[in-house]
């Protein structure tokens, strides 16, 4: 702290302390109206629960009645970790090949891998759901595939970048004591890969744990997850249960925060890598 | 090295390419060439030239409304989200005590998925707007000012992180320099810090530029589109004209393609200036 200028610095501080308050406010207020009930909430949501509008866990209930919250977790947890595994393992094999062996198709690979980052969804969603449907990857094991493949533009291309500046001699090092090349990635270059490993996860946990169209358009019809169960809860005009969606906001932002807490130092640098890089 | 690397292409290379030509490339294609075609099913394709392009601005003004929406949108959101994200790095590499607790809150938004901060946005605004009897929908403008307000809670706090990033690799020196030649906080602003950040500016401002040029899920969760389509962005258009007028999936199509070579011109131009600035560097 700057000692010449107290003053001004308590000001700041009481300045940022209102700033996070403000920050913090809106996920405080849809705790605070999931305890209310359904009828109380709309027109006065920013009216603590009381002895009349106080509805215990009675929302906690319905919702999870009328979604099914927690096989919308299972889906959406088994597809994440799934999906991500996938992408960090094959990505940073393609990765390494395509920056090792220097051919026409593995420069071609490259830059098609950077040019799928560009094409926005609305793109290819309509035939990619039809290929999906068509060749019966319409269920939570297919769907890592589709993952897979939508993840690979960004992974390789952060996996390629790293690789470049890995000195070859470590490997080749590797390959004189007789490793093969999947001995001399996976005891060599991998472990040298790891922090970009991290920050990939990270980027893939955050996109496909949150993606609600894709999941949408390819399973949506017979296995919800998370986002879409919220989705499906806004039901027709004027049906819509409020005391059971913000019941759902909270179980949904829950398993955020809780995880946000705990990874944070590695969310912070893995999204400033990824905003470097892409 | 290469020799033996180069027969395990099955191994490394094709499990990867495999999902990637299902999921993407194949999609791609078969999106451009049958944006010149009437289908319902895929399978169904005739041949139409570019009759979905004209049917695009004949049929209806939605796609023209979307487009003026959605620039308006994201140029209020690039340089509100900008602005503030690079004041609060300002004050918190200030030296403010509980500077990593303040980051930690501005950031926690960007977890929350699209859906959900519509939906939160949805009950607050809703609420402010109560005591004047009127809701989001109920005029454009509110959904205007309310995906505003939205985007500037999830994104403020990343682009923050990013500019503290690049504010703390000025290195201190330069700026006890300036302060000793006499520079006035304000010319120390503009002459060092921004500069000195210019990286971090392209960075923030490409990233705000495409994520809300693409918005989807809040645009779909807040208003979706109402009242009658009004505040109904590009790719919710496209959505729409998909999934909600059978008979239009060949012009849904063509909209996904003129909104993909839009994305795609926004994306060269950040490659053209980040090279540039390279070649100069």
């Amino acid at each position: 702290m700057n000692p010449r200028r107290p003053l001004l610095h308590m000001l700041l501080f009481c300045l940022m302390l209102l700033l996070g308050i403000l920050f913090l406010a809106p996920v405080f207020i849809v705790l605070m109206n999931s305890f209310k009930g359904r009828f109380y909430i709309a027109d006065a949501p920013f009216r603590l629960p009381d002895a009349a509008t106080f509805c215990g866990l009675q929302n906690y209930q319905n919702g999870i009645a009328k979604t099914g919250f927690p096989s919308a977790f299972g889906y959406s947890l088994f597809i994440t970790v799934f999906s991500v595994l996938a992408v960090v393992f094959f990505c940073s094999m393609t990765a390494w090949y395509i920056t090792r062996v220097h051919s026409p198709l593995t420069a071609a690979l490259y830059y098609l891998f950077v040019f799928s980052m560009i094409v926005p969804f609305q793109m290819v969603m309509f035939t990619m759901s039809r290929v999906a449907n068509l060749l019966r990857l319409d269920n939570p094991v297919g769907i890592l595939l589709i993952y897979l493949g939508f993840g690979a533009g960004l992974s390789v291309f952060m996996f390629s970048g790293f690789v470049k500046g890995i000195p070859l001699e470590i490997e080749e090092a590797a390959l004189i004591d007789s490793c093969s090349p999947p001995q001399t990635f996976f005891h060599v270059v991998f472990p040298v890969l790891r922090p970009t490993a991290v920050t990939v996860a990270i980027l893939n946990t955050m996109w496909i744990w949150n993606d609600y169209l894709l999941p949408y358009l390819v399973i949506g019809n017979r296995y919800r997850t998370i986002p879409i169960a919220v989705q499906y809860l806004r039901g027709g005009y004027g049906s819509q249960d409020m005391g059971a969606m913000m019941a759902m906001l909270v179980l949904t932002i829950l398993p955020v925060v809780i995880f946000y807490l705990f990874a944070q130092k590695y969310i912070i640098k893995g999204v400033i890598a990824g905003a470097v890089k892409g | 090295m290469q020799k033996s690397l180069k027969k395990y292409f099955p191994l490394f290379v094709l499990p990867t390419l495999a999902a990637f030509i299902i999921a993407f490339l194949l999609p791609f294609l078969m999106g451009c060439y049958l944006s010149f075609t009437r289908f319902t099913t895929v399978s169904d394709a005739r041949w139409v030239g570019l009759l979905n392009y004209r049917e695009i601005f004949i049929s209806s003004q939605d796609f023209l409304n979307a487009l003026w929406f959605t620039v308006r949108f994201t140029a209020v959101s690039v340089i509100s989200i900008n602005l503030f994200a690079f004041l609060l790095a300002l004050l918190l590499t200030g030296g403010v005590p509980g500077t990593n607790l303040f980051r930690t809150v501005f950031f926690m938004p960007n977890l929350i998925g699209g859906i959900v901060l519509g939906y939160i946005w949805q009950l607050i605004l809703n609420g402010a707007l109560y005591p004047f009897g009127a809701t989001l929908t109920s005029n454009a403008r509110y959904g205007f000012w309310g995906l505003v307000i939205l985007m500037n809670w999830q994104l403020t706090g990343y682009m923050m992180i990013i500019y503290i990033a690049g504010l703390q690799n000025i290195p201190e020196e330069l700026r006890e320099a300036a302060a000793i030649d006499g520079a006035t906080g304000l010319q120390r602003l503009t002459k060092i810090t921004l500069p000195m950040v210019m990286p971090s500016i392209t960075i923030c401002t490409f990233l705000t530029l495409t994520n809300s040029f693409k918005l989807f899920d809040q645009n779909l969760a807040l208003t979706s589109g109402a009242p009658s389509r009004q505040t109904a962005m590009l790719a919710l258009d496209i959505y729409n004209t998909f999934y909600g007028k059978p008979g239009f999936e060949g012009v849904g199509q063509a909209k996904a393609v003129l909104f993909f070579l839009m994305v795609g011109l926004i994306a060269f131009v950040q490659l053209a200036i980040t090279r540039k600035r390279e070649v100069e560097g």
